[in-house]
């Protein structure tokens, strides 16, 4: 990178600038453990043994989602000379959550990133903020730097929503002359009005969020890095941020908007930039990164195998080689009429004998809502260690149950206690729920919106007395 | 953008940052939010109990009145001619603040986890606000011992020795500042171990017990043989807490040279403190 122009002398006209940024995070391995394991790891290192299997755990904390691991290419750092039994733990046990990115932002632009769970994008953003250092590559911010991931941070109960306005406030980058101006607008901005001497653990958690917001929407940075904060609170309050949102847009601030909702993406952002399996695949005009983000997730992912056996999802004890949506016939279906069941089946093989294992599908709908969680429960295993082999395991969705719409579905094997997760492939699977409307469905003849989590066919009865 | 004024620096984001750096011009940045944490800490600290900030007053005095029982009166340790209350209240002036900070300190990541995986801010502020906020108890502690002080030295049959240097007084910010040094930087430490081995949070209750045995807190100085007194120097609490009394209690036991050995121990738990809470923070909210 010698040679180049240095960046931080960068034309005035840039405002973020990254670099082939990229982030590798361990799987399992690490994190809050024992001395003692740590110790005995050392040992078993020593005598040229794998990584035992509660280290292969996948941690689920970090609201990263992380996919992919990395097989080739990744020299493993704390690899002495003889220890090759452990490389491919090791490696297995490290994973990009983002790889290559670069981008650049100009000044005054309000650029939208999407992708899908796990694809990075909450990852790019904790780099940017700072919050983590990335695996490689390099960044740089040009201004003062705002970054919003959560409504309210650092709230503390015990203070008042005075105090807690101060506090949260510092903790976002303002100084204390800075709120002092902004005090009261702020007050009013979030209409909590005069119960802005109590303390903040006796307000209603609506409160507290408008409060947060309220702190938030007076920032007033150069560039502005925002996350998903538009999930929380009622659709008033989403609409009311969105408007704010806009406001600060117009005003010339640099804006990265992470999200979800492909309507505040298009309607907020000219360009978007899409993230896939941690690489940026695109970027350009929002509506075109929508459709291709869209297009991507609904195209086959109905049925999807992984041949390569170190590739699949999964540990040294179970990997998953297969999943797909099917209708009652065994035929892959992107598509299923509402009115029919659909089966979802994930095939695995188990490496090692003697584990009980649980396999279990998660299944969201297109607002990102879990519908329902469902495990294995085939008296067959149910509670029974397994051999060594391939399991096919199904479960039947029946007909007249799921609303319309996209779902997605993470498929996901576990051992029950102590908790050890092996994979969870998340939105492994994405299907169609599609309702045909020949009057035969719930809805029967109305053929309007129809809001609603599940459809379900219920049982109906009407009673009549006669008139009097 | 009141207070904004014109562009900060280039903010750099890399992979591979350097190895030591303090960042004074954001610590500046952000002063009004350390006070606003010093604040929090009151307030949470106090919050429902009756005696409120009293308890900065009464622990340290119910220690001495242990101390002087235990130590003074049962295992009938040297207090240097001193009057016993007096000699432990004055021990406890000097170690206290060092143990607090060290004990705050420490929960620097774990209990901050939170707040660290929402937001960037300086994270040696949160250890900074903990020093501020033990200051201010340090402060009030002061108070307190110079009114006992003041009542030994008129009222207590063997309080004529007592004597305060007052051309050395200006020694004791000095000291105070040395000990937040080695506060914070043996705080840092234990707060890194503890993000990746649980097990610190019990060891440190164990180290401050056995660190405060090895400071002169409960015995005089004098009483550690002289070729070892050098050993005990190296720990820059011995220097603090003996100087204290030299200085207050006008007896004690004071080598200039080994103090500047304390000094230099003290920067040193500092330094590499700074050190391995840097490299801890940027990867920290990976690991929780």
């Amino acid at each position: 990178m010698n040679g180049e122009p240095d960046p931080v002398m960068s034309n005035a006209a840039e405002s973020i600038r990254v670099e082939g940024i990229g982030k590798q995070y361990r799987l399992g391995e690490i994190g809050m453990r024992t001395l003692r394991e740590s110790l005995a790891e050392s040992f078993r290192r020593l005598l040229g043994r794998g990584t035992p299997l509660h280290h292969a755990k996948v941690r689920q904390s970090a609201s990263d989602r992380l996919r992919r691991t990395r097989a080739e290419g990744e020299p493993a750092r704390e690899r002495g000379p003889g220890e090759d039994s452990v490389r491919t733990a090791v490696q297995q046990n490290r994973i990009w959550a983002i790889e290559d990115v670069s981008f650049t932002v100009r000044r005054g632009e309000v650029v939208g990133v999407i992708g899908r769970n796990g694809a990075g994008k909450s990852t790019l953003l904790k780099v940017l903020t700072r919050i983590t250092t990335p695996t490689e590559g390099r960044a740089f911010l040009y201004g003062r730097v705002a970054s919003l991931l959560e409504v309210g941070t650092g709230f503390h109960p015990e203070l008042t929503g005075r105090d807690n306005v101060y506090l949260n406030g510092a903790v976002l980058g303002m100084t204390r002359s800075e709120i002092d101006a902004k005090f009261d607008n702020i007050v009013e901005f979030s209409g909590v009005g005069h119960f802005i001497d109590t303390p903040v653990k006796r307000y209603s958690s609506g409160m507290k969020v408008r409060l947060g917001f309220a702190v938030a929407a007076h920032l007033d940075p150069e560039i502005l890095l925002i996350d998903e904060v538009l999930a929380v609170g009622d659709a008033s309050f989403q609409k009311r941020c969105l408007g704010k949102m806009k406001d600060i847009a117009s005003t010339g601030r640099t804006i990265l908007f992470v999200s979800h909702n492909m309507r505040a993406i298009t309607r907020l952002c000219p360009r978007a930039i899409l993230l896939e399996e941690g690489r940026l695949t695109f970027d350009g005009p929002s509506h075109e990164a929508v459709s291709r983000y869209l297009g991507g997730v609904l195209l086959g992912t109905a049925d999807r195998q992984w041949p390569d056996p170190a590739r699949a999802p999964g540990n040294e004890l179970a990997r998953l080689r297969r999943a797909r949506v099917t209708s009652e016939d065994g035929a892959a279906a992107e598509a299923v009429d509402i009115r029919k069941p659909v089966i979802l089946e994930m095939v695995y093989d188990v490496l090692r004998p003697g584990y009980v294992l649980q396999p279990n599908f998660h299944l969201y709908n297109d607002d990102n809502v879990c519908v329902f969680v469902t495990a294995d429960r085939d008296p067959a295993w149910w509670r029974k260690s397994r051999p060594r082999g391939r399991f096919t395991s199904r479960a039947r969705i029946p007909g007249n149950f799921l609303a319309e719409g996209r779902f997605s579905v993470s498929v996901a094997l576990s051992t029950p206690d102590p908790v050890v997760i092996h994979f969870v492939e998340r939105e492994g699977l994405v299907f169609q729920v599609i309702d045909s409307q020949e009057g035969d469905s719930v809805r029967g003849d109305y053929t309007g919106q129809m809001p609603g989590v599940v459809r379900p066919d219920l049982q109906w009865t009407t009673e009549f007395e006669p008139g009097t | 953008m009141t207070g904004s004024g014109p562009a900060d620096d280039v903010i750099v984001i890399r992979a591979d940052p350097p190895w030591f750096h303090i960042p004074w011009r954001e610590l500046y940045r952000y002063r009004d939010l350390l006070f606003l944490l010093v604040r929090r800490n009151f307030v949470a600290t106090y919050k429902q109990t009756v005696l409120g900030p009293f308890w900065y007053v009464l622990r340290p005095l119910l220690t001495s009145v242990i101390n002087t029982v235990i130590f003074g009166y049962v295992a009938g340790l040297s207090t240097d001619g001193t009057p016993k209350f007096i000699f432990y209240l004055c021990g406890q002036l000097g170690w206290r603040y060092f143990a607090s900070c060290v004990a705050a300190t420490q929960q620097t990541y774990l209990g901050n986890a939170g707040l660290f995986a929402k937001v960037y801010f300086p994270r040696l502020i949160v250890p900074l606000s903990a020093l501020v906020t033990n200051l201010v108890a340090l402060l009030i502690q002061a108070a307190t011992f110079f009114g006992f002080w003041w009542y030994f030295r008129e009222f207590h049959p063997e309080g004529s020795v007592l004597r305060i240097r007052v051309e050395l007084l200006p020694l004791l910010p000095l000291m105070v500042v040395q000990t937040g040094m080695a506060g914070l930087g043996v705080g840092l430490w234990m707060s890194s171990l503890t993000v990746k081995y649980r097990d610190f949070l019990h060891v440190s209750q164990w180290l401050l017990s056995v660190w405060m045995y090895a400071t002169p807190v409960i015995y005089p100085l004098s009483m550690v043989p002289l070729k070892w007194r050098w050993l005990s120097y190296l720990n820059p609490m011995t220097g603090v807490v003996e100087l204290h009394r030299y200085v207050l209690l006008g007896r004690g036991t004071v080598v200039p040279e080994y103090q500047m050995l304390s000094v230099v121990t003290a920067a040193l738990f500092l330094f590499s403190g700074l050190l391995v809470f840097n490299r801890t923070g940027r990867t920290f909210v990976d690991t929780v």
